[in-house]
């Protein structure tokens, strides 16, 4: 009898193995943690967050904590694969190829595209952290094609906010929990910025703010708060101008932050006739011309009536009134004209539209109000704004705010997110403490530099992208759009179906190269993401269309090459299939060229470290891109001679620099010659090691004086000047008032010379580009039959797959097997739907058939269920009777990727008209029971795909993890 | 005498699971390893957890809250598993209160998950022996790992810290403080178990608006030209009389 096995004097189970530990950087969802991970005999033992990082301060998720499984998973791909001839795309038939194959194989067909026309050739990559890279190999290759998921993700969170305030949430942005006294979350159930945001929310809670949640549904975070406020999708728009009504209806704005640092006291051309109607009116030409706002409007002086310009040293402004110019021009305040606008959502309106009740509104907005205005912060910090005006004190006010998918995945997103960046302004919370806080590279000026080439002559053959992939469009002239203004890229990116899509439009890709508009393209790479199931719209159709073949029997789409490392649904639609390696075996960077993970203090990146062998053949995507690079000798990759200049990636890392001693490279700490230098140097041969020595992070801390009010703060301004991250130390004044989008409105009005739309958009334009936000319904609801489609039908992702990424993981699919619909008992029982019972859901574009449970905690109105838990059988290592593909399932079916065509014909993207957001949770459904007799399975059903070939053998029934084995 | 635990926080927990699977994580490969797993990749896997979290709701719509309730072996300070394991493999430990089983002695008779109120004991179906929460004891003592990080794999995992561990016979420990302040409570204490494992409550912060608060001689509203005024073009009183 051996001694009890729990005595802790025992002999430790460790002290005979080998262990190392290892720090890293986690890769299971886009949070991106320090981790630390400890190997016992070559096996991962244990997976901890790393105490010492900025990011997590040593705490974990379920799903970071699972990535154990993830290593060892059976759906990983080890070999790269070819489709055996003749069969189907999706089948799943490989055939083994080795990678001097593959890259052969590559390497003719992209040489050839890159010698004729490069635009036929599209990279679009999914959950991606190295757009630093993805984007320069499009580049330099020479297509426009190519972008990350961004578009089918939050872009308009992104762009609805960086085109107001010049900052965003997530790696932009976020609410400063430590300080702040109210926090109001809408939209967002589980996500960005997950570890961070719970860590701060508790914290929050037990400082004693009052925590608002906002949303259909409480689930996730909402589960915790102390007022749930239930509200109808899409509606939230209408929510968020009755707030701004009623707060400046009862005087609880913070005027002395708009007048100063936003343009709501700039003077609006109100005279119709003028080409220059709805701009605003500027003192002079400014002497130099740049990607900033030139400080050269017109306030009207209070003392003087009169106009001066804006900024004059102790002038006090109007904010609200109407005038006439000397030369008889009418103007308006920009913050009289959104007074005018909101003058009609007031909260009884907007009660009928949202289900909020119109006392629950004007409460929210004097709570609001009230806590912004009488719990005002005051830091004993000095600093100077860029007038030259010096401060005694940074004061804040309050109010934090933080919204996701659940505002943005809407066809109107972009102008409910305006909505919400001008509430956020409005209470004077921006970059102070206690409400939003920028994080490096940001603010940036509104609109951000970076353009896109802006007509198809940009595309040249050998050649290289003239401009960006992707940009910030600032007028109509910055399109990328041909002499008849259609569009240059395969997704109709930047076009005018699509002006603002700043990440692209990747959910319409397919649909767009299947059908040949605007153009067919040969070959098309996908990294890591699942096209062929949750990530696209119109799922079935999508797969479909992966498999379609013209009338010779070609493929209508040519040659699909797929990057992951799991055997993804899309996978098996793949031609060529390239194994990646997982988070654990590979180099990466979390660049300021990309997403870093900066903190309100300063700019933070990090780094990946392989802390095990890449398993089987896996190679990481990263070095198939330098290697093809070098191969087809895009001239970043190669020397003047032709040769390969970059042995792997992690070389590349180290020496690439943005142009030839520039010294702005993929990392921003540790450069120089000897590590000396830190945003900008030389390259440093030993920078690994340094971040490997230093927890894999490089995080800058700001001076105190330069962490607040950066959009006007000349300190810091002129230090992210010195430091290359900015080239201009100019304010970027909040734009209350779009004169972006008003350029695009008189485009379409026809009173501007530049870039016109096409006839047939020039209405859409004109109602979209609404330079103050306005409330419409989403583009889906208004075609919808609501009659016959009364429900509201979206996702949310539970915290235990957040991603949802990895239903293959042994343990995390024990939490979530399959998926509900979760319906409201009322809405249920009129239905005659039973708790548990088997029940369609039906929209104009599908139906599925699944189970439904029954819950109180969301709104009648709306049915929801857990995103990307249900599996089409066969795939992720799963058997074919898998809970994920029998009780699991997609609500996509559900959702198109076009709205239905408009009467001349023409055919969009269900997506926000501005930015081509798509628009996920615009879906409109009804709910009934099954048949008596109809299978309890779910549908739609797909053809199991068969094992790929040298698939890693799945343990017979039993798995008993013991990392390097047990000893006795 | 010392008896540790663990204080769970449900005003801050979100249900994110993080304290499930980093402790199986730990423990798999630990000294209560490992924690098999039927049907891993196949239809209905299940297998051996220390820990778990269960949501369910409370009210009706729209008064509704979502609960997350984590739930795991509550150390009870009399604890119904020990007396009734026939081969004396149930135990518990003098020095800290931890209740242990040892395998070597177990049978897998599952009189000990009978006798739990808590539900608390799981079989590990491979082994056929009985598994449960060890408050990580093969961690919390270990002198190799930093004194910070002597905790049990959940109360380090926790994103939002609502896991608090510590001995709650100590009055002067955080447990102890928090119980004590924060309406801290014991599952089912009826039974008399005397559970070691506590929970503290929701507890719900509100603002209260008082009616001058929007009234206030400061309103910026004042500053601007609230008021219509008729245009100087357009007539009065002056032009139209003399009186």
């Amino acid at each position: 009898m051996s001694k009890p096995l729990h005595d802790p004097l025992s002999r430790s189970i460790d002290e005979s193995s080998r262990i190392e530990v290892k720090n890293t950087t986690c890769y299971m969802c886009a949070c991106r943690c320090g981790i630390r991970v400890t190997i016992r005999d070559g096996d991962v033992r244990y997976i901890e967050g790393n105490p010492e990082h900025p990011l997590n301060k040593g705490v974990i998720c379920a799903k970071g904590a699972s990535g154990i499984m993830k290593q060892y998973s059976p759906a990983r791909l080890t070999q790269p694969l070819m489709r055996k001839a003749g069969s189907d795309r999706g089948a799943g038939a490989f055939e083994v190829v080795s990678w001097e194959k593959a890259f052969g194989i590559l390497e003719e067909r992209l040489a050839n595209i890159r010698h004729t026309d490069p635009k036929q050739f599209a990279l679009f990559t999914g959950r991606d952290q190295m757009q630093a890279l993805t984007g320069l190999f499009a580049k330099q290759f020479g297509t426009p094609n190519y972008a990350a998921h961004g578009g089918f993700c939050s872009v308009n969170m992104a762009a609805g906010m960086i085109y107001t305030i010049g900052g965003s949430f997530w790696e932009f942005g976020g609410p400063d929990l430590q300080r702040s006294k109210l926090f109001v979350m809408i939209g967002t159930a589980e996500d960005h910025h997950s570890n961070p945001m719970k860590i701060e929310l508790s914290k929050f809670k037990r400082n004693g703010g009052k925590f608002i949640a906002i949303n259909p549904v409480r689930s996730g975070y909402a589960a915790i708060a102390d007022e749930w406020v239930p509200i109808k999708p899409g509606t939230d728009g209408a929510l968020l101008m009755a707030l701004i009504n009623e707060i400046i209806k009862q005087g609880l704005y913070d005027r002395d932050f708009l007048v100063k640092y936003s343009n709501s006291a700039e003077l609006v051309n109100m005279d119709e006739a003028s080409s220059e109607h709805g701009m605003f009116v500027r003192h002079e030409v400014p002497k130099e011309e740049g990607c900033f706002d030139p400080q050269n409007k017109l306030w009207w002086d209070r003392e003087l009536n009169k106009p001066v310009i804006m900024h004059s040293e102790d002038s006090d402004p109007y904010l609200l009134g109407e005038f006439k110019l000397d030369d008889n021009t009418p103007v308006k305040t920009a913050f009289q004209l959104l007074v005018d606008r909101v003058k009609d959502y007031t909260p009884e309106w907007a009660a009928k539209i949202t289900g909020i009740p119109a006392d629950t509104i004007k409460r929210l907005a004097y709570e609001m109000g009230i806590t912004a205005r009488d719990e005002k912060i005051e830091l004993p910090i000095a600093w100077t704004d860029t007038w030259g005006k010096e401060h005694d004190r940074i004061t804040g006010n309050p109010v934090a705010f933080h919204a996701m998918r659940g505002l943005a995945a809407h066809s109107n997103g972009f102008q409910t997110i305006r909505s919400l960046s001008i509430l956020m302004s409005i209470l004077g919370t921006i970059d102070r403490p206690g409400g939003f806080r920028h994080k490096a590279p940001f603010p940036r000026p509104i609109p951000p530099c970076a353009k896109t080439p802006t007509g198809p002559e940009a595309v040249q053959p050998d050649t290289p992208l003239d401009g960006m992939p992707l940009g910030w469009p600032a007028d109509p002239d910055d399109l990328f759009v041909d002499d008849n203004g259609e569009p240059v890229r395969i997704d109709k990116a930047f076009s005018w179906e699509y002006p603002l899509a700043v990440h692209g439009l990747m959910h319409n890709v397919i649909t767009n190269a299947w059908r040949g508009d605007p153009y067919k393209i040969d070959t098309l790479l996908i990294f890591m993401a699942n096209m062929a199931w949750n990530s696209s719209m119109n799922t079935e159709q999508v797969r479909h269309m992966l498999n379609d073949k013209d009338d010779n029997g070609e493929y209508k789409i040519p040659f699909i090459a797929v990057c992951d490392a799991f055997e993804s649904e899309m996978v098996s639609f793949a031609d060529l299939i390239l194994p990646d390696t997982t988070y654990l075996e590979r180099h990466d960077v979390m660049s300021m060229l990309d997403r870093p993970i900066s903190e309100f203090d300063g700019p933070v990146d990090s780094v990946r470290i392989p802390v095990v062998p890449p398993t089987g053949e896996c190679k990481p995507f990263q070095d198939v891109l330098i290697e093809l690079g070098s191969r087809l000798k895009l001239p970043a990759f190669v020397n003047t001679d032709g040769n390969r200049k970059f042995r792997d990636y992690p070389d590349f890392v180290v020496n690439y620099e943005t142009a030839p001693g520039s010294g702005i490279g993929f990392l921003a700490g540790w450069r120089g010659k000897g590590g000396e230098k830190f945003m900008k140097g030389e390259p440093n041969p030993k920078q690994w090691e340094m971040y490997e020595k230093n927890n894999c992070v490089f995080h800058y801390e700001l001076p105190r004086s330069y962490q607040y009010m950066r959009n006007w703060n000349q300190g810091y301004l002129e230090w992210a000047k010195r430091h290359s991250l900015t080239r201009y130390a100019e304010p970027i004044n909040i734009h209350i008032y779009s004169e972006v989008l008003q350029k695009f409105r008189l485009a379409a009005q026809g009173k501007s010379d530049g870039k016109q739309p096409p006839e047939h958009l020039r209405s859409r334009i004109d109602e979209h580009f609404d330079p103050l936000p306005f409330f419409s319904e989403p583009l889906e609801t208004l075609s919808t039959d609501l009659r016959k489609y009364p429900l509201n039908a979206i996702t949310q992702r539970p915290m235990a797959m957040y991603h949802s990424w990895d239903s293959q993981n042994a343990w995390l699919r024990q939490i979530h097997t399959h998926n509900y619909l979760h319906v409201n008992p009322k809405t249920a029982r009129a239905a005659n739907i039973e708790d548990g019972g088997w029940i369609w859901v039906e929209s104009m574009h599908g139906k599925v058939r699944c189970m439904c449970r029954y819950s109180e905690a969301v709104e009648p109105g709306t049915v929801w269920t857990w995103n990307a838990i249900g599996k089409a059988s066969g795939t992720w290592g799963l058997s074919q009777n898998a809970n994920e593909s029998n009780k699991g399932f997609l609500l996509n079916h559900l959702i198109s990727e076009e709205l239905p065509a408009r009467s001349d014909g023409a055919k969009f993207s269900n997506s926000d008209p501005i930015t081509g957001q798509a628009g996920w949770y615009d879906v409109r459904v009804r709910i009934y029971p099954v048949a008596a007799g109809e299978p309890e399975e779910t549908y739609p059903q797909f053809t199991a795909t068969a094992p790929m070939p040298n698939a890693k053998r799945k343990p017979s029934h039993w798995l008993k993890y013991f990392a390097g084995g047990r000893k006795s | 005498m010392k008896q540790l635990a663990l204080v769970i926080d449900l005003n801050v927990c979100v249900g994110c699971h993080a304290c499930v699977t980093s402790c199986k994580e730990w423990n798999t490969s630990g000294s209560a390893g490992f924690m098999s797993d039927y049907n891993p990749y196949e239809k209905d896997p299940t297998g051996t957890f220390f820990n778990r979290v269960q949501t369910f709701e409370v009210g009706e719509f729209p008064n509704t809250q979502t609960v997350h309730f984590p739930k795991s072996c509550l150390h009870c300070e009399d604890p119904p598993c020990v007396p009734v394991c026939p081969t004396g493999a149930s135990y518990k430990r003098p020095e800290d209160g931890i209740v242990l089983v040892d395998y070597d002695k177990c049978i897998g008779c599952k009189y000990c998950s009978w006798a739990c109120p808590y539900g608390a004991r799981e079989l590990d179906e491979s082994q056929k022996v009985m598994k449960k929460c060890t408050l990580c004891v093969d961690r919390i003592y270990d002198e190799a790992l930093p004194e910070s990080e002597r905790k049990p794999a959940c109360v380090l995992a926790c994103p939002t810290s609502a896991r608090l561990f510590g001995d709650v016979n100590d009055p002067e420990s955080s447990v102890s403080v928090n119980i004590r302040e924060n309406g801290g409570y014991q599952l089912m204490p009826e039974w008399g178990t005397k559970p070691a494992n506590h929970y503290l409550p929701r507890r719900q912060t509100s603002i209260t608006i008082h009616k001058d608060e929007l009234t206030r001689v400061d309103n910026p509203l004042k500053k601007e030209r609230q008021l219509p005024m008729p245009g100087k073009d357009e007539q009065t009183l002056d032009d139209i009389t003399s009186w």
